[in-house]
Parts: structure tokens; sequence; C-alpha cells
């Protein structure tokens, strides 16, 4: 028995469904881990957690542009099911997961919008100092049959984020929703959003048939080459893509269907020269964790020595390219065998292409401790990681990071 | 011995979690089916505050003779305490891990003295 000492205190616990749920006091223990760690005096950047756009669609829908999309999504009193696309999910676990029961009811402080004290108190907890804040359902609009639905909603939703949330709070950040389906299209938002205050970059939702080598999408990615802002492809599942009909449970469908077009996209832009056709263009891969990385690279520098005729604009291996031309977000990083981790980190090149994100609120979501503890970083790597690498991906981010150093 | 008083077993056994802050330490309190918990409020994962968990019967597979699956149900004699960030399950009665068997949740002593609950904090 360990001496324990006096008690500083005992109190009654909060339990289960709290009223007027607070995400800082979810995620005491994190904070504590902030403190302890000391991450007050390290830069940790955030580049993807989410909020639930769904609870404010009654805010959105009346930046709909088009009148007869407008009409349906008012109808049933902004009830988004008839415009989302929607598969089976247990991301709550069956109600294990108390936050996703608490979130909702989250009121606002002041006169603030309930998003912006939302995400204020779980960077806050977490010690994150600049945050990407992505959608949640919306990230499977990608698979809508009617690819409108993704064009008109993702314009009324970055009005909506741009316009009423990101002005209340300078360390939420938003990489827009570009509606890859229509290039057009993404090309307006880039022009419209892309010089906004807080937009540092631009997204598209992985879970797609597009095939992102195709030729429509150059000028796509020459704009943003030009601009110097990145490209991130946000992973995401669909519970009906074909190939999972036989799988029952979320736990697999999730943990394949979160990499299979991570694994897609990559080896087409990679086989297809994409990098080297745009050089400067910065990619970043959201939210597929680690683990596939050291398989693509194996995979493909393995067949591409025997049919370098099938990609004629390499100049290097595949791996290359994977360890120096792509950036990766960690989250969900999957260390349960350090050694694999160890090696899968020294393949990345994670010292330069790793950024830290949390995904939180997310079923699986990762503190910054799941980078700072790792024994096998050196403090360096972890800064990086943790921060440093996201101020070389977002140059608009490092502007205003090193503004705030010079006017301190 | 040195033990440190956590609350009335009335309020224990009315379904109310307590939790006791020591330097360095929390443990949480709480009462099921008439026992009585200490664990240490920290989950093995990433640390999370695994004592405001639901405590759930452990999910089992019900197989037939032939290895079909017939149905899954809650186990009646294992119950689990769930971790709420990310879902970590503990065995109520050892804080064993559910999915890492032999690695184990802090546990506590307690004493119940004429309907005074303690936790045992030096022997
Ligand atoms: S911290 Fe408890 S399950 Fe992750």
């Amino acid at each position: 028995m360990e001496n324990l000492g006096e008690a500083n205190f005992v109190r009654e616990m909060a339990v289960g469904k709290r009223e007027g749920f607070n995400s800082r006091e979810h995620l005491r223990n994190a904070e504590l881990q902030a403190d302890q760690r000391g991450y007050k005096d390290i830069l940790i950047v955030d580049v993807d957690a989410h909020h639930y756009e769904n609870q404010y669609f009654g805010e959105i829908f009346k930046y709909i542009e088009d009148p007869v999309l407008k009409h349906l999504a008012l109808q049933r009193d902004g009830n988004p099911a008839n415009i989302l696309f929607n598969s089976p999910n247990n991301q709550f676990n069956a109600g294990r997961l108390l936050r996703y029961g608490g979130i909702p009811h989250e009121e606002a402080e002041g006169n603030e919008h309930p998003e912006t004290t939302r995400s204020r108190r779980q960077r806050t907890a977490i010690g994150i100092d600049y945050q990407i804040i992505f959608p949640t359902p919306m990230l499977a609009l990608g698979m809508h049959p009617d690819p409108q639905i993704e064009t008109a909603l993702s314009w009324a939703y970055t009005r909506w984020w741009t316009e009423e949330v990101l002005p209340q709070d300078n360390s939420v950040k938003s990489m827009v929703y570009l509606p890859f389906f229509d290039v057009d299209a993404s090309i307006r938002m880039i022009k419209t959003f892309g010089e906004m205050p807080g937009v540092i970059g631009f997204m598209v939702t992985s879970t797609r048939y597009a095939a992102v080598h195709d030729n429509k999408y150059m000028r796509l990615y020459a704009m943003l080459e030009e601009r110097g802002m990145p490209l991130g492809f946000h992973a995401a599942f669909n519970q009906q893509e074909r190939l999972f009909e036989g799988m029952n449970r979320f736990i697999s469908v999730h943990s394949i269907g979160f990499v299979l077009n991570t694994l897609i996209h990559a080896t087409n832009m990679i086989i297809n020269g994409i990098p080297e056709r745009f050089p400067k263009l910065k990619i970043l891969l959201i939210e597929s964790g680690l683990a596939w990385i050291p398989f693509l690279m194996q995979r493909l520098d393995n067949e591409y020595l025997m049919r370098t005729n099938e990609a004629p604009l390499l100049k290097k291996l595949p791996s290359q390219y994977l360890a120096e031309n792509f950036y990766y977000s960690s989250q969900p990083l999957e260390s349960t065998n350090m050694e694999a981790l160890e090696l899968t980190m020294k393949m990345m090149n994670a010292k330069t292409q790793l950024l830290y994100s949390s995904d939180y609120p997310h079923w699986d979501f990762d503190l910054p401790s799941v980078i700072w503890d790792l024994p096998f970083l050196d403090d360096q790597a972890k800064r990086n990681i943790l921060g440093l690498n996201s101020l070389e991906v977002f140059p608009k981010l490092k502007a205003e990071v090193l503004g705030k150093m010079k006017n301190a | 011995m040195q033990k440190t008083f956590i609350a009335k077993i009335e309020a224990i056994e009315s379904g109310q979690r307590f939790l006791a802050k020591f330097s360095g330490i929390e443990i949480v309190v709480f009462g099921h089916k008439g026992q009585i918990f200490a664990y240490e409020n920290r989950c093995l994962h990433q640390g999370g505050p695994v004592g405001e968990g639901m405590i759930l019967g452990r999910v089992v597979s019900v197989l037939d003779s032939e290895k079909r699956l017939v149905r899954e149900e809650f186990s009646e004699s294992e119950d689990q305490l769930i971790c709420p960030w990310h879902g970590w399950a503990y065995s109520l009665q050892t804080g064993e891990c559910a999915g890492l068997r032999g690695v184990y949740l802090k546990k506590f002593e307690i004493v119940n003295e004429k309907g005074s609950v303690y936790v045992q904090s030096q022997s």
C-alpha cells in the first residue's frame, strides 16, 4: 500500500449524462496532462478537429444559393436527412462515449456562438494553440448521388463558418471544403474564401470515386501550388461501399474504410507523377493514421521497379515521394507496437512530414501526449510534429505566429 | 493505518460516485450491486476519467454446438467499467483491462466502518 498522504478534497463526481455539458470539464484529465508536461511553452497546432455542423443546419441552409435545393433542405424543420448521405453509424459506441450525448447541450458563454465556446474549452483543456476544424456528417457528401448537393452545401457551410463563427476566435482555422466533383465550383471556393482570415488551406473529402490524376484537376492543383496553400484529403468511411457489404461491425469498416481511399488517392497521385508536375503543391493526408504508409511504400516500390514504363514521370522511388512530397496528420496514431511505430516514423520522415492532430471530439481522438511521450523521438522531433511542421505547411499560419511573436 | 473518509454508505448505495484527490493521484469510489470499489481515476490508455464511465455487463457471444453465432448478450457475472473518452473497458472486480490481459487499473482498499466508507490511504 502506497502512502497517499492527506486528501486535498473529496467531492461528489459528475457522472453520465450531465446537465449542461462542458467540454473543458469532460477533458479535465487532459488539462492535468498538459500542465504536467508544460505544453504552455510549446506550440501545439491541431490540424484535424471537428464539429457537428448538423447542429447548426438551421443557420447554414440560408446560404444555399440554389432555390430548389434550399427549399428541399428547409423542409422538415431543417432535418438534414433529405440532403445528407447517411450510413449506419456507431461512433458513440452504443452510448459508452458520454460526450456524444453531451455536446449538443453545451451552452455558449455570453453572446458568442456555441461553437466558439466549445472549441475554446477543448483547446484550453488539451493544450492546443491553433486548431483546424472540419465538419462531420458532410464528410460523406462525396458519395452523394447528386453532386449538386455537395456544391451547394459546401458553399453554404463555408459562408456560415467563415462569416458567423470563424471571426470570433483567431485560434480556430479552416481548410475550406472543396466540392471536388465540380472543378469550376472548387475554383470559385478558392477565389472567394482563400483570402479570408482564418482560411489557411483547402480540403477534399477522400471518400469518393474521383480519379485525382484526371486532367480536369490540373488547373486546381496549379492554382493551389501558386498560392502556396495546402490541399488536404480528409479520410472517412462509407459503410455502403460494396467492398464492405460483408462487414458487419463499425470497427471493421472503420479500420479499413479510413485508409482505403487514402491508399487509392496517394497511389494515383504518385504513379501519375502529380508531385513531379506540381513540386510545390503541398498535399496533406488526413486521418488515416500511419500504419498504412510502410505498406504502400513497399508495395509501390517493388512493382515500380518492374514497370517503370507505367509511371514515366517518376524520377525517384514511390516511397521517396511518400516520404518527401506528402504530409500526414497523426491521428489515429497506431501505437500498440512501438518498434513498428518507430520504423514507420523513420520511413516517412516524421520529423518533417508529420503533423499532430487530435480529431477531437470524435470517438478515437488523440491527445498531444501520444507524440510527447514517445520514447524514441528527440525533443526537436516532438516540437516539429506538435506544431512547427504545421508552420511549414500553412504559410498563412506561419505569418500569423511570427507576427504575434514580433509584437510580444 | 491511515484512512480517508469518503462518504456515508447510503450516498454510495444511492448511486453517487466520489472523487478523492490526493497529491498526485485521484481515486474514484462508487458502489455497484452491493459492492464498493475504489480505483485510480486515470485510464491506462490516454489518462481519461475512467471513473466517470458507464458500468455495463461484458458483451459475450453465444455460440451453438456447431459454433454458429446465436446471439450476443451482456454477461450477468462480469461487469465492466468503461472509460468515457474512447471506450477502454475494465473488469469491475479486478480492474483488468479487457483488451490487454494482465494490465490493471490501480485498485484501492475500502473500509466500511459503521456505515462510513473510507479509502485506505496508508498501511
Ligand atoms: S483514455 Fe480511457 S479509453 Fe482512452
